[in-house]
């Protein structure tokens, strides 16, 4: 008895550990789970297993326009996204100007707000500028939530970044220009690069503001609302499952090539 | 790409005044550093050392005055624009490049296109050629030191500055840092001015070091000057330490004054007192004197009535403290050399001392001005 209890006191943390990981995966193995079943267009019951819906994952309706379309409006976010936050982070980490807290304030606004407010002001806002829900108002809905999560990442980056090394650029020869393109950049664009994808994530998850701004246009986290009602086909779950495995596969790469670095 | 190889000649600072706000970080500081030499800016933290360095770096402007180099006025110019390169405290190698690459940088900046022999050149005078294709951080503290030293020098710039290089290296490995830069400057007959808190590397290293407090030059000149002769009470105690005994000028006796300490009369020659009237401090280091027990005719100046208060042995000499008959501690450091038995706490004693090497202060000057700083605990940056 007594053995059983210190067995359990020493690995109380990895048990732990456990419970939390299967509550944190639970829900990412039954969709990859329902990805192989042989469902046809209600993916609720499990019916028999099948690669079908893998060897044929545009197979249900509309399901391929919709992830091409939440791609599309997730790259030209992220890109204007990350340019423009790009440049607020640097004014606001590097320039005292007025209205900088001002500026602070306003860039926490979007990530503060409810995003159902949001949506729904953006909404009433383009129609009043007489312009209809569609591809571009989401594509700028985007643009504009995802800003303040650049600005937040990149100045975080710019903010931990030691003056001195720009100092020794200029000491050793470089001017402005020179000291941006081959100290400074080089030296946040990993800030950048994180702040991309966080709002790249951010852009191809969204669905409230979305469902408000894309009036007939469907993104895939549309579409998959949408066929709740009816059962989510299981191409669906296809979808979620790469998308699970490509981020997967980014982070082991990454991982690999840092410790390759860091050994050499 | 700038050309800057036609700017030398001696540097030169006159009347360079730098505000913050309401705080005066130096005031009004005018100072020649001629072509050629190791020059020193020795001070405590925040006394306008690291701003002046900067300002001749390029990094901050002179609120009042101007800064030339021989015959070209720098005040304004850029950084990049002068033939200026700096050791910076905390090195500020760049950790995405290479070693190789970090020391290359100046080299492409100013458009040299084969820059590799410079490059392998300066990794030999800093001998770690073997690291020229790791990162910074992979790098020991001393290690990236010295790569700082050749991502500077191997630009060959009029003037090298340093901005405590040593101050991030544990003490034997400054000593010997010291010892290579005093070397290194000799072998590439650049410039060097260095900024630093810690006196001793300041002697070690310059020919002429300036003291500063507070925004000022307090006395310049050859470490052997400073010491031997400090003009002012802080130098006199920021340089090693110093007896300060308050006293006045009572007589003359040919190139020499009489002084009287409390009473007891000593002999200081007139052309090492920096007094303005009769009332003087009159300084002796604590080396020069000696001990003796009884009032025997000893050859110089004699202080008597002490007692020893305390004792500490440490090696190469015994430290002990005196305590004389107004009540003062005087402090005498007594060679380990068997010339005299060690004295024990609570004996009387006399204090004997060659009178070539007293010197004399203003009488109003704080005699613990620069006591306080304890130079070797300074580590963080300047301002």
């Amino acid at each position: 008895m007594r053995k059983v209890s210190r067995w359990f006191q020493r690995n109380l943390i990895r048990i732990y550990a456990g419970v939390a990981f299967t509550y944190l995966l639970i829900p990412i193995a039954y969709t990859v789970a329902f990805s192989f079943n042989d469902g046809g267009k209600s993916n609720l019951i499990w019916k028999g297993f099948t690669f079908n819906n893998w060897l044929n994952p545009c197979g249900a309706p509309e399901v391929c326009t919709a992830l091409g379309n939440s791609i599309k409006i997730g790259f030209l976010a992220t890109t204007f996204a990350t340019i423009l936050g790009t440049m607020i982070a640097f004014a606001i980490g590097r320039h005292k100007f007025r209205g900088r807290s001002a500026t602070n304030l306003l860039i926490f606004l979007p990530m503060a707000t409810p995003e159902i407010v949001l949506g729904a002001s953006l909404l009433s806002l383009f129609l009043t500028l007489k312009i209809n829900p569609g591809f571009w108002p989401t594509v700028i809905a985007h643009v504009m939530f995802c800003i303040s999560f650049v600005v937040v990442t990149v100045k975080a980056r710019i903010a931990s970044l030691d003056p001195r090394l720009e100092q020794a650029a200029m000491d050793l020869y470089a001017n402005e220009v020179e000291t941006f393109r081959r100290v400074t950049f080089p030296l946040v664009a990993p800030g950048i690069a994180g702040a991309a994808l966080l709002a790249f994530s951010l852009s191809f998850d969204d669905f409230i503001i979305t469902n408000f701004n894309s009036g007939t246009m469907t993104t895939f986290p549309k579409f998959v609302y949408v066929s709740a009602a009816r059962g989510i086909p299981p191409q669906a779950n296809v979808i979620g499952s790469s998308m699970f495995l490509i981020a997967l596969v980014i982070v082991i790469l990454g991982q690999i090539v840092g410790r390759k670095r860091a050994v050499k | 790409m700038a050309d800057t190889s036609s700017i030398k000649g001696d540097l030169r600072l006159s009347n360079i005044t730098k505000t913050y706000g309401d705080f005066t970080a130096v005031n009004d500081l005018s100072l020649t550093i001629p072509e050629g030499s190791f020059f020193a800016l020795l001070g405590p933290s925040g006394c306008g050392k690291t701003t002046t360095l900067r300002m001749v770096a390029g990094l901050e402007e002179p609120t009042k005055g101007t800064i030339s180099l021989g015959n070209t006025d720098i005040t304004y110019t850029k950084p990049y624009q002068r033939p200026i390169n700096t050791v910076f405290q905390n090195y500020a190698l760049f950790p995405h490049l290479s070693i190789f690459e970090n020391i290359a940088f100046g080299l492409r900046r100013r458009g040299i296109k084969d820059v590799k022999p410079q490059v392998e050149k300066a990794l030999e005078l800093v001998e770690l050629s073997h690291l020229a294709g790791r990162k910074p951080t992979q790098l020991s503290g001393g290690q990236q030191q010295r790569i700082a030293l050749a991502r500077a020098i191997v630009n060959r710039p009029a003037l090298l500055l340093l901005d405590e290089p040593l101050g991030a290296l544990d003490l034997k490995l400054r000593r010997q840092m010291q010892i290579e830069l005093k070397w290194i400057q000799k072998e590439v007959g650049l410039t060097f001015v260095h900024v630093t808190h810690d006196q001793e590397e300041a002697m070690t290293m310059a020919d002429t070091i300036a003291v500063m407090n507070e925004g000022e030059i307090e006395q310049l000149g050859s470490p052997a000057d400073l010491y031997d002769n400090p003009k002012t009470a802080f130098v006199a105690n920021f340089l090693g330490q110093s007896n300060l005994i308050k006293g006045t000028i009572s007589g003359n006796d040919g190139d020499n004054h009489i002084v009287d300490l409390f009473g007891q009369k000593i002999s200081l020659a007139k052309n090492r007192s920096h007094a303005v009237d009769n009332s003087i401090l009159a300084g002796i280091r604590p080396e020069k004197f000696r001990i003796s027990r009884l009032e025997t005719a000893t050859s110089g100046n004699l202080l008597t009535g002490g007692k020893i208060e305390d004792v500490s042995y440490i090696g190469v000499s015994t430290q002990y403290q005196v305590l004389m008959p107004w009540g003062q501690e005087l402090m005498v450091f007594e060679q380990n050399d068997d010339a005299v038995a060690p004295f024990s706490v609570g004996e009387n004693v006399n204090i004997s001392w060659e009178s070539g090497f007293t010197f004399a202060l203003r009488g109003d000057e704080d005699a613990e001005a620069g006591m306080e700083v304890e130079p070797e605990e300074i580590i963080d940056e300047d301002e």
